[in-house]
């Protein structure tokens, strides 16, 4: 194992797009890989609601998260390295990482349409033939991404960490976006020992009023209820504080709903129809409680990619935990 | 490189398969029935119904077994509660993207979704229709589509991209991808209806000839005929439970005079007719210093994918018209006269494995004496939905022959259905009108069998003949992009649109796969080999109709010959 590798492992950096994949792993999957032309790609597609923390990074430490894709275009010896960035991140700052990638074999790529296109294969797909459809895994693009070789991809946060620990100044914190109802909504970077509780107070962002937060994107996020706090955040870094007395749950429902109907692919039947239905029911406000949590079975277990197996989460973790039905009562 | 056999257990079932395998493949070798949908062998897992899932010992979650790839020791439960549970609310969900019009499916007989709602107990209504305002739309004279019943599986944009057309296409509407026409001016459909065979819904269906069919069936001013074409024969006994590959030609007689239809006539017979003129212009073409190589244009799909795509190459065409479209003409000139019936009133139907043959059949450079020659053209499939109708069923039909003469044809005509039976037909007769003798061996062997391209070199008094025969125009590209490379290397050149040739086309009854299409080819030939005409010189038929009609270049010219111009897009909508 190469010097940087085990220092990734030994600081034990997990992917900080969500999924918590170790960045090491990846890493020595594409390194060990014996095909010759190997491709990077920077995910900075940043597509969940309310999550700004890329943002942030590529605005204050563009130069850094070059210099750690530089680090794994020697390591991996890639041809190429791809930094895909959203609409509005890739009009912003398409200039300003270019101006820090001379001489370097990286290229800015525009996120194709919808949510579905900054899942990884998507994103592969979305490159090589202009279509955000995601592709059936196993083959990993560890093995076979960007034109069947292998591709090593990370978040940008990622990439900024790995910097950080080539230069031994790594000390375990993450970058979080904190935002709804907050007195103090931005991005902070914190200590990732933290409890969610914990961030909130150390941003001065405890609320005093009865609430609850989603916590790792605006669309696929979990609901916790303030009881739950006590424990630190896992997946994307994303904190969103709802006051319980005035949130409408129906219009934040319609909202997800909307948002993962639109941004999804429709390539298999839970996600596609299911999706639909999810939608219609809350926009007629009309619940058969049957009916919706087979479709979040059949979501969570039968979706072709993790967009669709994760798009229950919000609905149900807020119709189980805010007792939803017994407070909007319909069959 | 051998692959290596590798075990698995299904359902506690110890099966033995081949590394790189899909789970599904194995269970449907070895008789387990596991569910699905958009899985066709012809075509690259979709994964997308969701229906074949199955559970992997060790594995977390639930798989699908059309994309998951054995490995040894692999254990996999199909069934189950929680199993059957996904499965139907699954099915319930397609049924909300589905809207039941079962009375008028190309499915009804044999539809999966059906059977799979009855299985798992599935309420098709529990959700309201999405699609129900979606409109349908023709393509050409040949495919109807119905996006009210599409379960955006792509399996057709996949089909349809195989065969290099790209006309279907994913588009964006509101918050969905649907299934759309292009409307790209370079993109075009070529009625091939390879988007209707791989269609697991019955969204994609040929446009319907019966109702027309039926009306002049009913007139009693017309005097309506039916000419069959080689592949039907050994693929409509499908509709019928007959079998893969049974041989129906007299049942197919019997069952249209049944419908009260006394001329039954064989478009093998007429594809002796088209080898007679075919092998005389490509000798010609060789001898005089003609455009080569000559083009096949028995297939209309190839015929307009040439048009289109690649007019600089039409003059390759060989001028003979297809079988079904010669003997339209012939019969309302030669026949006509003979029986003395005019013309005007005699209308044609033609049965045939191919949705393209509906636009053939309007193509305004085939008129004979400002008639078309054919009138309607009925689908192998439509044929059997007609004789349904009509309370027939094949299985207690006692079989006849087709009408004298008209129906009788040589072996070499009826292999015309299989790709490589143009050219076996055409490489004999030639044989023998170059030497003037039969060939010893009757049997050109390199263009059999179903593979996408063979090619040969035939020697034949001291020329040789360089040989080309593809199916599926997307290998048709790959050898059009070969000759604008190296222009002089072949002679001769056979296309057939559909995989397989006319046995894989766009009418023929569903399922069609590799298996399948392999059975109804075996048919074929062996029809051929028990023939005891195997030559198309030898065919009672083209004796006579040289003798008494085609003994002249005007005849031969109106009758047998055509011509063919660039296309411009035609499927454009609103």
């Amino acid at each position: 194992m190469s010097e940087i590798v085990l220092k990734i492992k030994e600081a034990n950096l997990l992917g900080r797009g969500g999924a918590n994949f170790p960045v090491w792993q990846k890493w020595q999957a594409v390194i060990s890989n014996s095909g010759s032309e190997k491709y990077i790609i920077c995910n900075g597609a940043e597509g969940e609601p309310d999550v700004e923390k890329d943002e942030f990074i590529i605005m204050h430490y563009a130069k850094e998260l070059v210099e750690g894709i530089k680090i794994a275009i020697n390591e991996i010896s890639a041809k190429k390295a791809y930094i895909y960035l959203n609409h509005q991140y890739y009009s912003k700052y398409k200039d300003l990482l270019l101006s820090f990638s001379e001489g370097l074999p990286i290229e800015v790529v525009e996120k194709g349409k919808g949510y579905i296109a900054g899942e990884e294969t998507a994103i592969c797909e979305y490159i090589e033939n202009g279509f955000a459809e995601p592709r059936q895994k196993p083959p990993f693009i560890s093995d076979k991404g960007l034109w069947g070789k292998p591709t090593l991809l990370n978040n940008v946060e990622s990439f900024y960490y790995v910097y950080k620990i080539s230069k031994d100044e790594y000390n375990d914190k993450r970058f979080v976006s904190i935002n709804g109802d907050v007195v103090n909504r931005g991005t902070f970077e914190l200590s990732r020992m933290l409890t969610i509780k914990e961030m909130l107070l150390e941003t001065k962002n405890y609320p005093e009023f009865d609430f609850f937060v989603q916590v790792g994107g605006g669309a696929e996020g979990l609901i916790m209820l303030p009881s739950e706090l006590d424990v630190p955040l896992s997946g994307c870094g994303a904190i969103k504080v709802f006051n319980r007395s005035t949130t409408d749950l129906i219009k934040l429902m319609q909202y997800w709903a909307d948002f993962l109907n639109k941004g999804n692919c429709d390539k298999c039947v839970p996600c596609r129809e299911g999706m639909y239905r999810i939608s219609e029911m809350i926009k007629n406000n009309d619940f058969n409680q049957k009916k919706l949590f087979e479709i979040f079975d059949v979501l969570e277990k039968t979706s072709f990619c993790a967009l669709g197996r994760g798009a229950s989460i919000p609905f149900r973790s807020l119709i189980e935990k805010l007792n939803f039905f017994e407070k909007y009562g319909k069959e | 490189m051998e692959k290596n056999r590798i075990k698995i257990e299904i359902d506690g079932k110890d099966l033995e398969c081949l590394e790189g395998q899909t789970v599904l493949e194995v269970a449907i070798e070895n008789g387990i029935y596991i569910p699905n949908l958009c899985y066709h062998s012809d075509l690259k897992p979709k994964a997308s119904c969701r229906l074949c899932i199955v559970e992997i010992k060790n594995r977390k979650g639930y798989f699908t077994s059309c994309s998951t790839i054995v490995e040894d020791g692999m254990s996999i439960r199909s069934k189950g509660d929680d199993i059957s549970k996904l499965r139907k609310t699954n099915l319930e969900l397609i049924f909300s993207q589905h809207q039941e019009k079962c009375h008028d499916c190309i499915k009804s007989n044999n539809c999966t979704l059906l059977k799979l709602a009855d299985k798992y107990n599935v309420d098709i209504n529990r959700f309201s229709d999405r699609k129900s305002d979606f409109k349908e739309i023709n393509f050409g004279p040949s495919i109807y589509f119905d996006p009210s019943k599409c379960i955006d599986c792509k399996n057709c944009v996949e089909a349809c991209s195989k065969q290099n057309v790209g006309f279907l296409e994913v588009k964006e509407i509101g918050d969905f991808y649907q299934i759309s026409p292009s409307e790209k001016i370079n993109r075009d459909c070529v009625y091939c209806g390879q988007c209707v065979v791989h269609c697991p819904t019955g969204a994609l269906q040929e446009v319907d000839s019966i109702e027309l069919v039926e009306s002049m069936m009913a007139n009693k001013n017309k005097t309506v005929l039916f000419q069959i074409a080689p592949a039907v024969r050994t693929s409509i006994g499908e509709e019928f439970d007959m079998g893969y590959g049974t041989i129906a030609t007299e049942k197919i007689a019997a069952g249209i005079r049944k419908m009260g239809i006394k001329n039954v006539f064989d478009v093998s017979a007429a594809a002796d007719i088209v080898t007679m003129e075919e092998s005389e212009e490509l000798i010609g073409r060789i001898s005089n210093g003609g455009i080569l190589p000559m083009f096949t244009s028995c297939c209309p799909a190839w015929v307009k994918y040439l048009e289109f795509y690649h007019p600089e190459l039409i003059p390759n065409l060989t001028s003979v018209r297809s079988p079904q479209v010669l003997f339209g003409g012939l019969t309302k000139t030669f026949w006509a006269e003979k029986k003395g019936i005019d013309p005007k009133n005699i209308f044609v139907v033609s049965v045939m494995p191919c949705t393209a043959k509906k636009y053939e059949i309007i193509r305004k450079e085939n008129l004979v004496n400002g008639l078309n020659p054919v009138d309607a053209v009925l689908t192998t499939h439509e044929l059997a939905c007609l004789f349904k109708k009509h309370g027939i069923d094949l299985r207690d039909i006692e079989g006849e022959n087709m009408t004298p003469l008209f129906g009788d044809a040589t072996g070499a005509g009826v292999i015309y259905g299989s790709s490589g039976g143009v050219t076996e037909s055409a490489l004999r007769t030639a044989v023998h009108k170059l030497t003037g003798k039969n060939p010893e061996s009757i049997e050109f062997s390199p263009f059999r069998g179903l593979e996408e391209s063979k090619e040969a070199t035939v020697v034949i008094n001291g020329i040789s003949l360089k040989v080309a025969v593809v199916n599926g125009l997307s290998n048709a590209e790959k050898l059009i992009q070969i000759l604008k490379e190296n222009p002089g290397i072949y002679h001769y050149i056979e296309v057939m649109a559909c995989p397989g040739g006319c046995i894989g086309g766009g009418g023929q009854p569903l399922p069609t796969n590799s298996t399948v299409r392999k059975l109804r080819s075996q048919g074929l030939y062996n029809i051929d080999k028990d023939k005891k005409k195997r030559f198309a010189h030898e065919s009672d038929l083209v004796k006579e109709v040289y003798d008494q009609f085609l003994n002249n270049e005007e005849s031969k010219h109106k009758v047998c010959h055509t011509t063919y111009n660039k296309k411009e897009k035609e499927n454009k909508y609103e």
